[in-house]
């Protein structure tokens, strides 16, 4: 049977779920006997082939991370939502409730040196808020957790790639 | 008196309803605005069984000889899990950031349910934080109006510490002071409407994650055998 091609990425996430992705240790030789890694931050390779799955961790909190989200979505199969941020928001979301112009002012302007709200065209632009990723596209899949355990990716990537609904074990389903 | 739920046979009491009467066999309907020591209110509609094609707070329904019931069905399981969804997105529930995470039956409820997503757009509502009371803090970004703490205070404690202000959509839980703050009310620390709270919202001040993570209520064990926080 052919490897089936996985990409991930970490948009407005802290690189967590990523961590303990690794944190399978000895059964990611496992988990590479099942799938061919294609773009993620593990590969370092940037440009993105059809993918099977997709591996959203975080939000969209400025519009690259909704471009990668949209390009997540044409090349993959099955896209997924995994962890926190990607499934409500997470964190970074803390900030959804305050208005944008309110949370740059007391950054940027207020009490510091040299005030003034970054403004480079490298840097992309901020959202309003951070939404979580099946606010920006259709999302076939979640995987809650902050982080989802190792053991909880490995058998979330078991069951997608054998078709089987997810189910996790109780021990393996937490929001934190 | 008894009645079926599930083809399972209870005896009740006089009095009884659906949900005392199987709280008492050890029979777990899901309930968040529930509690043993207060009249029940029928707030969170998740302890909805059906009897004769009707659904039915059981909370609030009366147990008749030989009635039939069904708790445990797929159609029961989408609405409550529906409902749990609503709940999450309608305040700000950041698992990860929350001391009661681990201990919190909203969470607990969401993992009976194999709640994976939150379904419906989050509301990232702007909710205060009332930090005015010297011993404990309000965390109202969690509050789901099960209205309990109102309940308490009013019937347990009788200090009316808590009131629901506002209407429809606008409604929520707030202290009843004339400034609208907990330190200006007689609310104590060691009231019942303290310790009543299923989520999050009262946080002690000076305490904060002792259980570690992996050994909370809920990490340990489903809220059916886990039993509610607020017991």
């Amino acid at each position: 049977m052919p490897k089936a091609r996985l990409a991930t990425v970490s948009l407005a996430g802290c690189f967590g779920c990523h961590m303990s992705l690794l944190d399978l240790d000895e059964a990611l030789f496992e988990l590479a006997e099942l799938v061919e890694v294609d773009r993620s931050p593990l590969t370092d390779i940037r440009t993105m082939n059809d993918c099977d799955i997709g591996f959203i961790e975080g939000g969209c909190a400025n519009e690259d991370n909704v471009h990668v989200a949209r390009l997540f979505r044409k090349k993959c199969r099955l896209v997924c939502a995994v962890g926190a941020c990607a499934v409500t928001g997470g964190i970074p979301a803390l900030r959804n409730n305050i208005p944008l112009a309110e949370l740059l002012a007391t950054s940027y302007l207020q009490d510091v040196v040299d005030p003034g709200i970054p403004n480079d065209p490298e840097l992309p632009m901020l959202l309003d808020k951070v939404y979580p990723i099946h606010e920006v596209i259709r999302v076939d899949h979640t995987l809650p957790g902050c982080p989802p355990s190792a053991q909880a990716i490995a058998l979330f990537v078991k069951q997608l790639l054998a078709h089987e609904p997810v189910s996790l074990p109780y021990k393996e389903l937490h929001y934190d | 008196m008894r009645f079926v739920i599930d083809g399972m046979t209870i005896e009740a009491q006089a009095g009884d309803t659906i949900l005392t009467a199987c709280r008492r066999a050890g029979y777990y309907i899901p309930h968040l605005c529930f509690h043993g020591d207060l009249p029940a209110q029928g707030n969170c509609r998740l302890c909805l069984v059906e009897s004769k094609g009707r659904l039915l707070p059981s909370c609030l329904t009366k147990v008749t000889d030989g009635m039939e019931v069904a708790s445990a069905t797929e159609q029961l399981h989408t609405l409550r899990l529906r409902l749990t969804q609503m709940l999450f997105v309608e305040g700000n529930h950041i698992c990860p950031s929350c001391e009661a995470s681990g201990n919190c039956m909203l969470q607990a409820l969401g993992y009976r349910l194999g709640l994976l997503d939150n379904h419906y757009p989050q509301f990232f509502p702007r909710r205060p934080l009332d930090a005015s009371h010297p011993q404990m803090i309000l965390d109202f970004n969690r509050c789901i109006q099960c209205q309990l703490c109102v309940r308490a205070s009013d019937q347990l404690d009788q200090k009316h510490a808590f009131v629901v202000a506002g209407r429809g959509g606008e409604a929520h839980i707030t202290a009843s002071s004339s400034n609208g703050q907990l330190g200006s009310t007689s609310f104590a620390a060691t009231d019942h409407a303290a310790g009543i709270c299923p989520v999050g919202v009262f946080l002690g001040k000076g305490v904060g994650y002792v259980t570690p993570i992996g050994e909370r209520r809920y990490d340990r064990a489903d809220i059916a055998q886990a039993g509610d926080r607020n017991a």
